[in-house]
């Protein structure tokens, strides 16, 4: 079976300075793999690599097989794979409904329609209703997206991740700055939406990060040093030497 | 699930009253076109209500860039001007050739020319937004502006381009020789032009040039380029800008460089801005108002153009959102009930602020007419730009005005938030 996301040697630097280093990752369809490693280790930047918003300097990476690395955003994006981001990045003088649905038209083929009254597509309505329920922001649906409450914004940006159907998300750091019931019901809304779907998620909290993946890779210094289930990863000298320390016990 | 059943009906009667106030505008708008040479048929609000026009579609057409997609352009009229003047070398072959084309199709020519020329460079242009497109948009403003005196043959020079408009066929008995005939084709436009441009907001591309203008690196990440999304944007905004051209063209009969250059750009963009860029209507009240001034104040005084650049400044710092802005931010106040406790406070402010207003009028008329000039008139009084009680009058007027307008517009700030508050706590936004 081809993985979901296959990265083979993928080296990036920015001038002189690698910031990954001979990255090899492979993702299987369905899996929960979590990415951890300690600041600074080139976690953001694998999933700029990974969504097309940098390309690596060398290296191939692949999308259910197909290689992506040098395509644009839009482009991989188009081809299944959706990602969220570290910081909210929401349209923000548009409404809740809006930025939901925004990201609901590409999927439901209407593109760059300009003969189409947006208010008029079925579909798209349902859809974008369905997520609005799915991400508990119904009650907001008017409200600009610039005017919601941190943890909301925050859901909002998974339900646009999730919006256009891909079979493969990627969430950066969603509970990042969310207090522990927030984080909670975070988890729970991600279990839920990802359900049947790839997910590959980068994460600090590790009480996360043990409880939804069903495997974790752990990245240090842009390489990747041992991955596996979390079971292996909890067992792994160089993984407690490198980065967990004594916090897996 | 009882409670998910009970909204509908209240929903379904909001949404068609909704729709019915919606069609409501345009007919009221349409009716008003039709009505306005009616009420004020003197030739000259004829000519100004020709111009308001023009300019309202040119205004709108401006406004698919810098409000709905966030381009800001400093060379709008180029798509405007060609337009224009492929309309009147249209109408010149129409009317040599005896074509059986009336002149109400004929914008349409002026937009496809507006359009074709954005095809031609906006690939290039809108790769960036931002200050690179900005900064593209002003050299090929300079450009096209230039050529246009050199290319003579295309151009006609410094002198233009000149037409006929009462040589093509004649349509159900209409010359448009008549001022009042070539208002109603421009009205006519109007209303074709202001609906399309309209619907275009309500489509999916429309959704996702806002979408652009919000966050253009979130939008490659739903699936659609913001490069192409900012080409169709611009080849929209310069078919409609060419029709304005175009019926620019149809009005003067003539056009020239004029139509192209650099304080045309800079007019649509102060139009625009002035009327407010957020919402669809403020580009429309910024085209009318603009107009209006530009004609009216012409004939007053001879510095109008300082006058723009204060009325642009003050609306850039204390208005960002324009006229619309302004009155959009009533909207929570009027629904909630508590416009009438801000009202008092406006009607106090008035009359510092129109003396603070008169003072400067009156020392920028007495700079500007104080080596000869005529007679100052504010209000029916007259000042001599040279006697020092005019300077003792403005100085009065400036600083009492200011001094007394700053504690009434803090009276403004003070009620406006009471009144904000408790349209907040009754559940409408503010």
């Amino acid at each position: 079976m081809t993985a979901a996301i296959q990265v083979n040697a993928v080296e990036k630097s920015f001038g002189n300075v690698a910031i990954i280093r001979d990255l090899n990752l492979s993702v299987a369809k369905g899996e929960r793999h979590a990415i951890i490693g300690p600041n600074g280790a080139g976690k953001s930047t694998t999933f700029n690599l990974i969504s097309g918003h940098i390309k690596p300097t060398s290296g191939e990476i692949r999308l259910n097989g197909e290689v992506t690395s040098g395509l644009r955003p839009f482009e991989i994006n188009r081809r299944g794979l959706s990602r969220s981001f570290q910081v909210t990045n929401v349209f923000a003088r548009m409404t809740v409904w809006e930025n939901v649905r925004c990201a609901v038209l590409w999927a439901t083929g209407h593109r760059y329609a300009f003969w189409k009254n947006v208010d008029n597509l079925p579909e798209v309505k349902q859809r974008t209703a369905q997520i609005l329920d799915d991400i508990h922001l119904s009650h907001r649906r008017d409200v600009p997206a610039g005017l919601l409450t941190y943890a909301e914004q925050r859901e909002l940006e998974i339900g646009i991740t999730i919006a256009g159907g891909a079979s493969v998300i990627m969430l950066d750091e969603p509970t990042a700055g969310m207090s522990h019931a927030e984080t909670e019901r975070a988890v729970a809304l991600i279990r839920r939406l990802t359900e049947g779907r790839t997910l590959v998620i980068v994460e600090h909290d590790m009480s996360v990060v043990f409880g939804l993946a069903d495997r974790i890779s752990v990245l240090v210094y842009g390489h990747i040093i041992a991955s596996g289930t979390p079971e292996e990863i909890r067992g792994n000298p160089k993984v407690k030497e490198a980065y967990l320390g004594e916090e897996v016990d | 699930m009882t409670n998910a059943v009970t909204p509908a009906p209240a929903m379904a009667k909001e949404e068609s009253s909704s729709a019915l106030s919606f069609y409501g505008i345009w007919l009221v708008a349409a009716a008003a076109l039709v009505v306005l040479p009616l009420i004020f048929s003197s030739g000259g609000s004829l000519t100004s209500f020709s111009l308001i026009g023009i300019a309202i579609i040119f205004a709108l057409s401006y406004n698919i860039l810098l409000g709905q997609t966030g381009l800001l352009s400093f060379g709008h009229a180029v798509q405007y001007g060609l337009g224009g003047f492929l309309a009147v070398h249209a109408m010149n072959a129409v009317a040599s050739h005896n074509w059986p084309i009336p002149l109400p199709v004929i914008p349409l020519m002026g937009g496809i020319g507006g359009m074709a020329f954005a095809l031609l460079v906006g690939w290039v242009m809108t790769k960036r937004a931002g200050t690179v497109f900005a900064m593209i948009s002003l050299g090929i403003g300079e450009l096209v502006a230039s050529s246009s005196l050199i290319l003579r043959s295309v151009f006609g020079g410094e002198s233009g381009i000149t037409t006929d408009r009462t040589a093509l066929m004649p349509l159900f008995g209409w010359t448009f020789g008549p001022q009042i005939q070539v208002y109603y084709l421009i009205a006519f436009w109007v209303m074709v032009s202001a609906i399309a441009m309209y619907a275009l907001t309500r489509t999916p591309l429309g959704r996702i040039c806002n979408a652009v203008r919000d966050n253009p690196e979130r939008v490659e990440f739903i699936g659609y380029d913001p490069h192409v999304v900012r080409y169709l944007a611009y080849m929209f905004a310069g078919f409609f800008a060419g029709i304005a051209g175009g019926l620019t063209a149809i009005n003067f009969e003539i056009a020239n460089s004029a139509y192209l250059g650099a304080t045309q750009s800079g007019l649509v963009l102060f139009s625009a801005f002035i009327g407010g860029t957020a919402y669809f209507f403020g580009p429309i009240l910024g085209a009318i108002l603009v107009t209006y001034l530009q004609l009216g104040l012409t004939n007053v005084t001879s510095v109008w153009q300082l006058y723009f650049g204060i009325i642009f400044i003050a609306i850039v710092m204390y208005a960002p959102g324009g006229i619309a802005g302004i009155l959009m931010k009533h909207r929570p106040l009027i629904r909630a009930g508590t416009l009438r406790s801000v009202i008092p406070s406006y009607l106090v402010a008035a009359i510092p602020t129109l003396a603070l207003a008169l003072g400067i009028i009156l020392t920028i008329e007495t700079v500007a007419r104080f080596s000869g000039g005529d007679v100052i008139n504010l209000l029916g009084i007259p000042f001599v730009a040279t006697a020092p009680t005019t300077w003792a009058a403005a100085a009065v007027l400036v600083v009492g005005g200011f001094l007394v307008a700053r504690i009434t517009w803090r009276r403004i700030a003070e009620a406006w938030d009471r009144a904000a508050t408790v349209a907040r706590d009754r559940g409408y936004l503010a």
